[in-house]
């Protein structure tokens, strides 16, 4: 007995196909049969008229926080807000406790992700092993575990040597290093961007330039390596002209944005606000603006979340002591088509292209396509609902978002994997 | 001694906020205000000498999460003179060496039915942060590096006093301005009130970005002691830094020091200040911080008078016309880009 799913009369954009038009998707035992008209007496019929049908969006930087930080989130609740916020898959970041460094917690979270029955996560392992920046991971049985990057974020690799053996060891597999990019001796001690707005405040800086300095030399050793880079949360307009720089001498790097930091400025933090507090951190307005542009031309390949659950209780600490990060997984659609498409610096195909195809290309996973016979996970966006942000009614378990109360345009109203509708905005 | 009579009955309709938190936030005539209120407190207590009991029967706590000898002796006493209860409740040794939050520790007491809390705490903006949570005034004795507002307004009020007016005067800022949140203070204030403010020492301490404020930055005191009218000299924070902003103490002393040699550069009637504690041999040489143009002795007892003036406007019943400004002059949402 077959189960069909017709996705009625919505715009379709899929940009690893270049369609853009109105359409039908028919789907049957969780496969994409068909982009175009679909008879009726299928099992299911959604209305999309009015909606954007993308394939399902991929957030690939997530902090489930699970195993080892249950009260800020686990992976069931992660993977819910991820959802609820449109996206059909995740990739989870392994700066858990333990870190994943061994197929045994690869294979951990993939249980825990079944039991859910979510949507996909996808595992990042650790560069080094137990995450330390001493040596390298096991990473040749990770990737059989089924990791499909490696990174050390929340740190960067620290030892320029053992990032070029990373770079070159991964290249093996085919397999990109997502790195967080920051000389840790000029950002010590630092909450915020170093500029005007920090020497008013008084607080401690951490300068553009330690974000750029590594981004620049893990550009270089990807050019000598071979290695394939992918540049975590670029925050500064240099961090952008060095992955730009680097592309345009045929360099193996890709690049992410994060919402907040295309949206948000240093000055926001004049509320001494911990749900400013990230790392890297809200830069100047200029940084914003040249973020921006890079996901116009492409430097910045994808958007991603940074999604990082901190409980109540610790950011309510004093600036200083409350620990960097905010959630986005129910935020970034909104932020996205706020910000970008409904400015006109973006197409819709591009959006999708950021938030489906490429990340899915990165990270080499048989998503981000509605071409027949792939996995029929599909997010179907309303491209005009105004709506507020409520921190109360996300279902992340921490509500660390500096957005709440926002009204912002555009949203994911239905989540489809593997054909199943996994979630409906009611 | 005589001295005029000063017992006010309300809070004047000038001031409407119960919180003093930074000076970048007040407006030029509500600094005048908080000088004129401290300099008739000053006067109305002989000096600051007498008591009075205009703010009987409040209950002021003095919560220092960072330690302090005088800033928290002064605003004992200034709050005594006032006839005001006073409490002192420092980190070391209560619940929170045992791991409990700066706000709950802070709520315990405002549950206790108190009026005001007189913070210090070492991370810029825990003030502010009370401030928005907490149902009783704050004030600000020093966040961090960020403001010291009670510290600017008593240098200022020191100038003022000296001086009348600050409209068109020149003051040099010398030092640690990185670290200083006494100098942060000093620029808001003084820019206010229509003064020139210089700040001066090396780039590793004083950012060239100040100048997108429009101050001047110098890096070369020589240079600038001639154009001073007032020099107010920074103590070095050694404990702030995380890496030495300079190669040596004799190198700074050398380039920043305030010495006689300098002094004989300086306009004759230039007036010295130094919010101590002083490092004497680094950033002013004994015989300079003792010379007849330093006002160090007198910032002490303007202390007094400035707090004695700040406790009132914040803490002193408010008169039917007036109204409470309940909230922090924070910005509650995030600005977009």
């Amino acid at each position: 007995m077959h189960q069909t799913l017709v996705l009625r009369n919505g715009r379709v954009v899929d940009p690893s196909q270049g369609i853009d038009r109105i359409d039908d998707v028919l789907v049957r035992d969780g496969l994409v049969v068909a982009i175009g008209p679909a008879e009726t007496g299928t099992d299911e019929t959604i209305d999309a008229t009015g909606l954007i049908v993308a394939p399902g969006l991929v957030d690939m930087h997530v902090h489930l926080r699970e195993p080892g930080r249950e009260e800020d989130e686990t992976i069931e609740t992660g993977t819910r807000a991820a959802l609820a916020g449109g996206f059909t898959s995740v990739a989870c970041i392994p700066n858990t406790e333990p870190p994943i460094d061994t197929q045994a917690t690869v294979e951990f979270i993939h249980q825990k992700a079944m039991r859910a029955d979510t949507c996909n996560v996808f595992v990042v392992g650790c560069v080094s092993r137990n995450r330390e920046g001493k040596e390298l991971a096991d990473i040749g049985q990770l990737v059989e575990a089924g990791a499909v990057a490696f990174s050390d974020d929340g740190a960067p690799v620290y030892d320029a040597e053992l990032m070029r053996r990373a770079l070159e060891y991964c290249g093996m597999f085919d397999k990109p290093i997502l790195a967080h990019e920051e000389v840790l001796e000029l950002s010590r001690g630092g909450v915020m961007n170093e500029g005007l707005v920090s020497l008013m405040l008084g607080l401690a800086g951490m300068p553009a330039a330690a974000e750029d300095v590594m981004i620049g030399r893990d550009t270089v050793l990807a050019e000598s390596t071979g290695g394939r880079l992918h540049v975590m949360h670029v925050s500064t307009a240099g961090g952008v002209g060095l992955v730009r720089m680097a592309k345009a001498r045929g360099v193996r790097v890709t690049a992410e944005a994060c919402p907040h930091h295309f949206t948000l400025t240093d000055e926001t933090l004049r509320g001494f606000d911990s749900n400013y507090k990230m790392s890297p951190p809200l830069r100047t307005a200029a940084d914003v603006e040249a973020i921006i542009a890079g996901i116009v031309d492409g430097t910045i390949d994808c958007i991603a979340t940074d999604h990082a659950p901190h409980s109540p209780e610790k950011k309510m600490l004093e600036l200083d002591r409350a620990p960097f990060g905010i959630i986005g997984l129910e935020t970034a659609v909104g932020l996205s088509v706020t910000r970008l498409v409904a400015t006109g610096r973006i197409s819709w195909p591009r959006l999708i292209e950021a938030m489906s195809t490429l990340p899915s290309r990165i990270l080499g996973i048989n998503r981000g396509t509605l071409r027949p016979g792939s996995v029929a996970d599909i997010t179907l966006i309303d491209p005009e609902r105004s709506w507020q942000v409520d921190a109360k009614s996300f279902c992340s378990k921490s509500v660390n978002s500096p957005f709440d109360r926002w009204t912002l345009r555009g949203r994911a109203v239905a989540t489809i994997v593997a054909g199943r509708v996994k979630y409906r905005l009611t | 001694m005589s001295h005029t009579h000063f017992e006010p009955e309300t809070v004047p309709p000038g001031w409407s906020h119960r919180h003093l938190l930074d000076l970048e936030r007040l407006s030029p005539e509500e600094i005048r205000l908080l000088l004129d209120t401290a300099s008739r407190f000053k006067e109305a207590t002989g000096g600051c000498r007498q008591k009075l009991s205009v703010l009987a029967g409040r209950t002021i706590v003095n919560l220092f999460f960072e330690n302090s000898t005088r800033t928290r002796t002064s605003f004992s006493l200034a709050a005594r003179r006032l006839g005001a209860d006073v409490i002192d409740f420092s980190a070391s040794g209560s619940s929170l060496s045992k791991g409990e939050s700066f706000i709950d520790t802070a709520k315990n007491l405002e549950a206790m039915g108190i009026d005001a809390v007189v913070v210090r705490h070492s991370t810029p903006g825990t003030p502010h942060l009370l401030a928005q949570r907490l149902d009783v005034g704050v004030i600000n004795a020093g966040d961090g590096p960020h403001e010291h507002p009670t510290q600017g307004l008593l240098d200022i009020f020191s100038i003022r006093e000296r001086l009348g007016n600050l409209t068109g005067i020149t003051v040099g800022l010398v030092g640690d301005i990185a670290h200083s949140r006494t100098a942060r203070s000093n620029l808001w204030g003084l820019v206010k009130l229509g003064a020139k403010v210089i700040l001066c020492g090396p780039p590793t301490l004083v950012s060239p970005r100040w100048r997108e404020l429009g101050v001047e930055v110098s890096h070369n005191l020589d240079a600038i002691v001639p154009r001073c009218d007032v020099l107010n000299l920074l103590r070095i924070q050694f404990e702030r830094q995380n890496t030495r902003p300079f190669p040596s103490v004799r190198e700074y002393a050398h380039l920043y020091a305030m010495n006689k040699e300098r002094l004989k550069r300086a306009k004759k009637d230039l007036l010295i200040l130094a919010p101590g504690p002083i490092n004497r041999g680094v950033e002013v040489t004994a015989d300079v911080a003792d010379c007849p143009q330093s006002l160090i002795l007198n910032q002490v007892t303007n202390g007094l008078a400035v707090r004695m003036g700040v406790l009132w406007l914040t803490c002193g019943p408010r008169g039917r016309a007036a109204g409470v400004d309940v909230s922090s002059r924070l910005p509650s949402v995030g600005r977009v880009a």
